[in-house]
């Protein structure tokens, strides 16, 4: 994209290997230099997630018949409230922001590192602060909460379980998050390279920069309402509590003002990542540049406006109700406008074929099958039936395990090389893809299946009749889970030993490839002066 | 100011960006405090006749002199950051100092006139206030959750000063190098702003 770099990586002492005035474990914690800071939150979001997993297959397991008395109903309760604070505030939240936007960004901008690198730091310790508290709570007090994620009221303000503690946990996280959407948002306002113009920036950034804005407008709302659960049940002041003249359903919209957007700081990003992934596989400029930009906008914009979309059943008006089932709809238009352009950008490319790509049209294809089911619900009528069925698990994990989480596995694929110098086996990438895929097809289309026969989420037994359902969910997660491990031992291996991977495997033109793999501790040895918009080939070039 | 000196600032500090992730980082304070005000206004609607008896029993005298002793303090705020400024660090320590006695005795005011609050049984989980009609309970709770957390501010706003002062007094702050002190004085200035809608809403309610 713009003139060739006077990169001599021999050279120059890699982010990896410069230690800086401290040595060890401290240079990594102590370190202000995003490509360091990103690869601290890769570990411990990945840490996690495999938590979070192995949840998630006990709590299949207790849907099996001969283990139904694996873990008593109670313990049931906080596994899966447990399940769904950890992936959603420690892994899908903080998972490609955080990890490949601070690794990424300042060098896809041009930039040697963000706005404010100590901020970005401190980020980072008021997440692993969040994190910690919120762990705390399992053994403390009461013992692990047993709401569920979304910490409804007025059964969170009754429970006996240590509530104000995760509760607490999730508000510190909150912190984490806001922080780096205003360095993200201020670092692409102030420090692209010259001449790069907003419309000559990489799609990534522009998916960071509309997450920034749902994470700086959204977040302060969940950090109030967590204050008034606390409150709630620290000293009682009634806000929520009908005993006391106050309304639980006010509880719920300020819950929603903030949960729904933060379905978008999870996904946007993810497509972001993928908008990357296609242009370089496909060899050719991608399709509609300016609509993917905008769609990100138009995402963060009217997903702020549809949040009672999961109140439908709480007894709103029936003219609110048609009021966001309407919005609902309405922002499905611009996911879709991503979906078309992805796929006219593979039309007529010159398709080179590589894991990253497989993952990110598996992305695709399994976003798509969330999306879809997501616009059913968004009508009232299917949503009376299919509401707090495991047709909303199905649909939740299709968007946000197959659409973020496949979303992370293909950045993670993509970037794999760039980050460590060294590339992992394609062959067991590929390997690993086909359990992962035929599992998540197994464990997530049975739920959808199970709810819309009507398998009510979040109990801890059920009826005969669901038994094949459930059966095929809970050999699905097994398959799942080896995919999983395939994938991630690949990557270990190719960690410690993987050949060099050279400063563009992958043949990218934007300017995360120009430099060095790893790259240096300052980026770039000269600051480029960007000539073309991104995502311009020259095959004339060999480019 | 020394040819270097400049040059060496403008490589490390981007005044425009530091001032942008101030108001970007004001933005999620207004946000913090929106969520409140959302339900402040439900609440409102829903017991207007009781919010109306409730705040009556506020004390506006001490609530009015408080909104003159905080919109001083933004005042003597400014006048430090331009007294910097123009390279009078003597009197920008002394506006400081000032603002931040200013918030002190605005602190000490609302302890007055929480302890009178606590006396006549008016906060959430007291006998008397229980058997008073919900919206009351329900203004009380509001009343004591908004001004606490805005109370919280005006003392984490007073620690950053008190930081300030000490930067001032040491020269890390000077003409050249003001934007730390005029970040604090936009956060002063916000938590005055919400102190002004709070005054209505909660003395003014009778």
């Amino acid at each position: 994209m713009s003139a060739p770099l006077s990169i001599h990586p021999e050279h120059v002492a890699s982010y990896l290997d410069d230690e800086g005035p401290r040595k060890g474990i401290l240079g990594w914690i102590t370190s202000t230099d995003h490509k360091r800071i990103g690869l601290l939150y890769l570990y411990s979001t990945v840490t996690f997630f495999a938590v979070g997993a192995l949840i998630g297959v006990v709590m299949r397991l207790v849907q099996l018949a001969p283990f139904h008395h694996l873990v008593s109903a109670q313990t049931y309760n906080a596994l899966f409230t447990f399940h769904g604070v950890l992936m959603i505030f420690l892994f899908v939240i903080p998972g490609l922001p955080p990890v490949f936007g601070n690794f990424m960004l300042p060098l896809m901008i041009g930039a040697r590192d963000v706005a404010f690198p100590r901020l970005n730091l401190y980020s980072w310790y008021f997440f692993m602060a969040g994190a910690i508290i919120a762990l705390l709570s399992l053994v403390t007090g009461g013992g692990p909460a047993d709401t569920g994620w979304t910490f409804y009221v007025p059964f969170s303000l009754k429970t006996g379980t240590n509530v104000t503690m995760a509760v607490f946990g999730a508000f510190i996280l909150g912190f984490s998050s806001m922080l780096t959407g205003i360095n993200f948002i201020t670092t692409i306002h102030r420090m692209r390279a010259p001449g790069m113009t907003w419309l000559r920036m990489p799609l990534f950034p522009w998916a960071l920069y509309a997450t920034g804005w749902i994470q700086v407008l959204a977040t302060p709302i969940l950090a109030i309402t967590l204050v008034l659960v606390m409150l709630e049940r620290i000293v009682g002041i009634g806000i929520f509590d009908p005993a006391k003249g106050g309304d639980p359903l006010l509880y719920q919209h300020l819950f929603w003002i903030y949960s729904h957007p933060a379905v978008y700081i999870m996904i946007i990003p993810a497509m972001g990542a993928i908008t990357e992934i296609l242009p370089t596989f496909a060899r050719r400029t991608i399709f509609g540049y300016k609509a993917i930009a905008f769609s990100s906008m138009a995402i963060a914009a009217v997903g702020s406006l549809v949040w009672a979309h999961h109140m439908f059943t709480s007894g709103m008006s029936p003219f609110a109700n048609m009021l966001f089932s309407l919005l609902t709809m309405v922002v499905a238009v611009p996911s879709a406008i991503k979906v078309f352009n992805w796929t006219a950008t593979l039309y007529k490319g010159s398709i080179n074929f590589q894991p990253p790509l497989l993952y990110a049209l598996t992305f695709i294809f399994l976003f798509s099958i969330g999306g879809l089911t997501g616009v059913m619900q968004g009508a009232l009528a299917v949503n009376v039936h299919v509401h707090d069925t495991y047709f909303i698990v199905g649909h939740f994990h299709y968007v946000m395990f197959g659409g973020t989480g496949f979303g992370f596995f293909a950045a993670l694929l993509y970037w794999f090389p760039k980050m460590f110098g060294r590339m992992y086996s394609k062959r067991a990438a590929y390997i690993a893809w086909f359990p992962m895929f035929i599992g998540f097809n197994m464990l997530y289309f049975s739920m959808l299946v199970l709810g819309l026969q009507g398998m009510p989420r979040r109990y801890y037994n059920h009826l005969p009749m669901f038994d094949t359902g459930h059966l095929v969910a809970t050999v699905g997660s097994w398959i799942l889970v080896l995919g999983l491990i395939i994938f991630f031992a690949n990557l270990v291996v190719a960690w410690i030993r993987g050949a060099k991977a050279g400063p563009n495997p992958w043949g990218g033109v934007t300017l995360e490839w120009t430099t060095a793999s790893p790259p240096p501790v300052e980026n770039f040895a000269v600051i480029p002066t960007i000539t073309e918009a991104a995502y311009t080939f020259h095959p004339e070039n060999g480019a | 100011m020394s040819e270097a000196g400049t040059i060496h600032a403008e490589e490390h500090h981007d005044y425009f960006g530091a001032k942008l992730g101030m108001w970007l980082f004001l933005l999620t304070e207004v946000l913090l405090f929106s969520g409140l005000f959302i339900a402040y206004s439900y609440m409102r609607a829903r017991y207007p006749v009781d919010f109306h008896h409730a705040g009556g029993e506020l004390n506006a005298v001490i609530g009015v002199a408080n909104t003159f002793i905080l919109l001083t303090s933004s005042l003597t705020m400014a006048l430090a950051i331009v007294a910097i400024q123009r390279g009078e660090r003597g009197r920008s320590l002394l506006c400081l100092g000032i603002t931040m006695f200013l918030g002190l005795v605005f602190l000490v005011d609302k302890a007055i006139e929480w302890t009178a609050e606590f006396r006549h049984g008016n906060y959430p989980g007291a006998h008397h206030l229980a058997g008073q009609p919900p919206g009351e309970q329900v203004f009380f709770g509001l009343y004591f959750t908004m001004t606490g957390l805005h109370g919280v501010h005006v003392i984490g706003g007073l620690l950053v000063l008190a930081i300030m002062t000490v930067l001032v007094a040491r020269g890390q702050i000077d003409r050249d190098r003001f934007i730390l002190l005029e970040n604090t004085g936009l956060y002063w200035h916000l938590v005055d702003v919400i102190w002004i809608f709070l005054l209505p809403l909660f003395y003014l309610a009778a």
